[in-house]
């Protein structure tokens, strides 16, 4: 009886269709997962088209594209948050039908996403058992020990009492590995692991991912930064625009080639970086100190110069203060103490901006064009149009009751052209243009009025590459017209690459002014995890 | 003063807003901020009205079990609908849950005052005939002297609602219940990713909450007033005070026990002491004070466990991008 079903479960024009694949070689089924045409809409926009992907099992395959090219739709079919439109998803030989994560969860398919699924209010532990609908009691001791010995297998760290909301972002990755596993998963989907992790925990990250495919678990990572495709995956799946290129076993390609693949063409991927001329003091912070309404300390003492004709890198884990000293010298944040003093160009004067209102600071030229997560939060207004967004920089410049629309118009038809933004029109939402226009459209306004001090936060976070470098390349111009630019960003390559000089930044101190020419990505990254591992064993030395 | 007859009565008032803030933390804790509470609380009250109605003119003697059952089982059935109503509205057509809320305020309202009015004064007569029964559970309190007007002076509803919020209280914190449906409040993606189905939970959690409110509205008339009287303006006001208590209470149900003895005590205490008329509506204030002390309070403390739900009056769409 058994037997038959066994035979009915492997049927012969899949079986068929493997071995053609594979030149004839007998498959002793090693293959985890394959989907086969899969394409997914949204509207009339194409996510997906025609996409054909095999996972081995005891396999890491990395899935590489730009944003944008549907790498993440389509994981999100493999664990159910969409449905594909058409295709077919294939597990163990045999084709499923996957409609929620629940249902992903059954065919033992895991995903971590880039965002993490996690509930702030609970702990480490509880968040690993939501949504698991076993049998038996419901005891939080049993599920914590459960998790204490999946982390003892792979080598994890984690305090399953711990709060989420007490957590850093890669204790926060850790519980989201662990709840996958803690499912029995055997096919592990990650989104973009690394986007937020130091080039250390990186590392550590990427030990734990080896020794779970030396385990034979098939793990997919999704990325676009090419030196870890090359460093951690066995084979390549390129996507580009959604439709899916080719797959190539790692060891048998160069960065290059893999480039070309996900671009479509070739191009270089050098920033022309000029040396400095004409360099002057700008900005001169010293000792600021700065706490959230809740009375934390965010910014501890920071003193630093930024000076024109030069970028300034801010690096460091996010949320170590970045945000607040953007926002403190724009007039944004309310400071204990310490002071901003502010070289005008025009006058040679120097003024203290604390003093100034937020308005008075922008008619000085410093600017401030913030990306924040959600992209829209700051600096846009979501429903407005791509005109009316340019005159909320420029209203007040209007001298009769009435708005003119004349100059804002030809602006934004400048933007478009010259940032080559994607949109039907200059009368078009902002909230419906794609992440990277929108960003062309912030960065774009603010750097037509002419700033002194150009401060730019996460400005390419969410574009593809081409988009990137035209970004870099209006950094690097105003950089050469004599603006004080201040760069935050989060892809340590490119801070080593376009930045003059970096200052890195930890649990709101400064924990180093280096020479980006000079400095290794290793030393950055050492730097930004020095204040938090110095609190660390000041703590170890409190307890004993 | 007499304080037993002053917390006697604040504890038996209390179950107003121990059904209306009980119900309305189960609807809350799945992200629903319902803010039609005050009008299902009215469709509870009507309900009762309805099935008492029902049973006093298809009986010709009347037995405490089902003159109890019959009014509580409409009442439940009603502001449940009611419930469903706003979950349809939210969770399948996807309008805004602040407006919806408002909505059902003012269509719970009218809709107990328009059947009302159909009913005619036979419901008058039912209220009057099984009110009795809903009072006094313990004939035997009377013996005990302080102790049983402070414990066992209360009627059946009065115990029940204490009985609804410790279990609920029970439920969240210790099941996997209750831990999926405060998953759903907090961050719906994130339960959803896990497997938890959000709109069930959403739709069960909304109906049920409804329910329990809607029997705060059965105690008020049938309890409490004995008597329709100008019932639905009283119950719509105590409902929004039921609502204030749940802020108050930080979403804890269990709080909320202690919370509605002291709001109804703050809400009865002018006719206690002597004050002036003028004063009296002074005094009916105090609840409203005390939540907004409590609001500023907590959000100054910025306690993570204290805050509402994350995801309290968003609605979750899976596929929106």
């Amino acid at each position: 009886m058994s037997d038959t079903d066994k035979a009915e479960k492997i049927s012969p024009p899949c079986l068929s269709f493997l071995t053609n694949q594979n030149g004839g070689k007998t498959v002793e089924n090693n293959v985890a997962l394959e989907l086969r045409n899969v394409c997914k809409y949204f509207g009339e926009v194409i996510a997906n088209k025609n996409v054909d992907l095999t996972v081995r099992k005891g396999e890491i395959l990395a899935i590489l594209g730009e944003n944008g090219s549907g790498k993440t739709t389509l994981m999100n079919m493999i664990s159910g948050i969409y449905f594909p439109d058409e295709g077919e998803i294939i597990i163990d030989g045999e084709p499923v039908v996957i409609r929620s994560p629940k249902d992903a969860f059954r065919y033992k398919i895991g995903m971590i996403h880039q965002h993490f699924k996690l509930v702030d209010v609970f702990s480490a532990g509880e968040n690993i058992v939501l949504g698991n609908s076993e049998d038996g009691k419901f005891r939080m001791k049993e599920v914590n020990a459960r998790v204490m010995e999946i982390a003892e297998k792979y080598g994890f760290h984690v305090d399953v009492k711990k709060k989420i909301y007490e957590m850093s972002v890669s204790e926060k990755q850790t519980v989201e590995i662990i709840k996958v596993l803690y499912r029995g998963a055997d096919i592990l989907i990650l989104d973009e692991p690394t986007a937020v992790l130091t080039p250390q925990e990186t590392e550590r990250l990427f030990a734990v991912l080896r020794r779970m495919r030396d385990d034979g678990k098939s793990i997919i990572i999704i990325t676009h930064k090419l030196h870890e495709v090359l460093s951690l995956s066995d084979r390549v799946s390129v996507l580009r625009k959604g439709e899916y290129i080719a797959t190539v076993e790692t060891a048998n390609t160069t960065e290059s080639e893999l480039t070309e693949m996900m671009v479509g063409k070739k191009i270089s991927l050098n920033i022309d970086r000029s040396e400095p001329k004409d360099v002057q003091e700008r900005l001169v912070v010293s000792a600021l100190n700065c706490n959230t309404r809740e009375g934390v300390k965010v910014l501890d003492n920071v003193s630093f110069t930024a000076r024109a004709g030069e970028i300034l890198g801010i690096a460091g884990i996010a949320g170590s203060g970045q945000r607040e000293l953007l926002e403190a010298i724009a007039g944004l944040q309310h400071l204990e103490s310490g002071e901003i003093i502010y070289h005008d160009p025009k006058t040679g004067e120097a003024v203290n901006l604390r003093d100034k209102t937020p308005l008075q600071i922008r008619e000085l030229g410093v600017r401030l064009s913030f990306v924040p997560e959600d992209r829209l939060g700051m600096g846009l207004v979501g429903n407005m149009d791509i005109v009316d967004n340019m005159m909320l920089r420029s209203y007040r410049k209007g001298k009769s009751a009435f708005l003119d629309r004349k100059n804002p118009q030809d602006l934004a038809d400048r933007i478009i052209e010259e940032l080559e933004v994607v949109t039907p029109g200059s009368h078009t939402p902002v909230r419906r243009l794609s992440g990277g226009n929108v960003q062309k459209v912030l960065v774009g306004r603010e750097i037509s009025l002419a700033p002194t001090v150009l401060m730019a936060a996460y400005p390419v976070r969410g574009l593809d590459i081409n988009s990137s470098y035209t970004i870099y390349n209006l950094l690097n111009s105003q950089k050469e017209n004599g603006v004080a630019v201040i760069f935050v960003g989060e892809d340590l390559d490119v801070l080593l690459e376009l930045c003059d000089r970096i200052l890195v930044i930890g649990g709101g101190k400064i924990t180093g002014i280096v020479d980006a020419r000079t400095i290794t990505k290793e030393e950055v990254g050492l730097l930004m995890t020095k204040t938090s591992s110095m609190n660390e064993e000041k703590e170890a030395e409190d307890h004993a | 003063m007499n304080i037993i007859a002053f917390l006697s009565s604040a504890i038996r008032f209390s179950a107003v807003f121990l059904f209306g803030s009980t119900g309305e933390t189960i609807t809350e804790k799945s992200g629903h901020l319902n803010l039609g509470t005050p009008g299902i609380m009215c469709m509870g009250a009507i309900g009762g009205c309805v099935g008492a109605n029902i049973y006093v003119s298809n009986a010709n003697t009347i037995h405490a079990v089902p003159a109890i059952l019959l009014p509580l089982l409409f009442a439940l059935l009603f502001a449940g609908l009611t419930g469903l109503l706003y979950c349809f509205l939210t969770v399948s057509l996807r309008s805004n849950q602040n407006v919806t809320g408002l909505m059902i305020t003012t269509f719970g309202v009218g809709l107990a005052k328009f059947i009302k009015a159909d009913l005619g004064e036979s419901v008058d007569a039912a209220i009057g005939a099984v009110c009795t029964h809903f009072r006094n559970l313990f004939p035997f309190a009377d013996n005990l002297g302080w102790f049983g007007e402070i414990f066992f002076s209360y009627g059946i509803l009065v115990y029940l609602a204490i009985a609804v919020a410790v279990a609920t209280a029970i439920i969240l914190k210790k099941t996997r219940v209750g831990l999926h449906l405060r998953a759903v409040g907090e961050n719906p993606a994130t339960a959803d990713a896990a497997g938890i189905n959000v709109t069930a939970y959403r739709y069960t959690a909304t109906v049920v909450g409804s329910a329990v409110s809607g029997l705060g509205g059965l105690f008020f008339i049938f309890d409490y007033m004995g008597a329709w009287d100008s019932g639905l303006t009283s119950t719509e006001a105590l409902g929004w005070l039921a609502v204030a208590l749940v802020i108050f209470t930080v979403w804890k149900p269990d709080l909320g026990i202690l919370g509605s003895i002291l709001f109804s005590a703050l809400y009865l205490l002018p006719n206690f002491v002597e004050v002036s008329f003028a004063m009296r509506d002074l005094f009916n204030m105090l609840p409203y004070i005390v939540t907004i002390v409590v609001l500023v309070l907590t959000s100054m403390r910025k306690k993570r466990e204290s805050q509402p739900p994350a995801n309290l009056g968003l609605n979750y769409f899976r596929e929106e991008r």
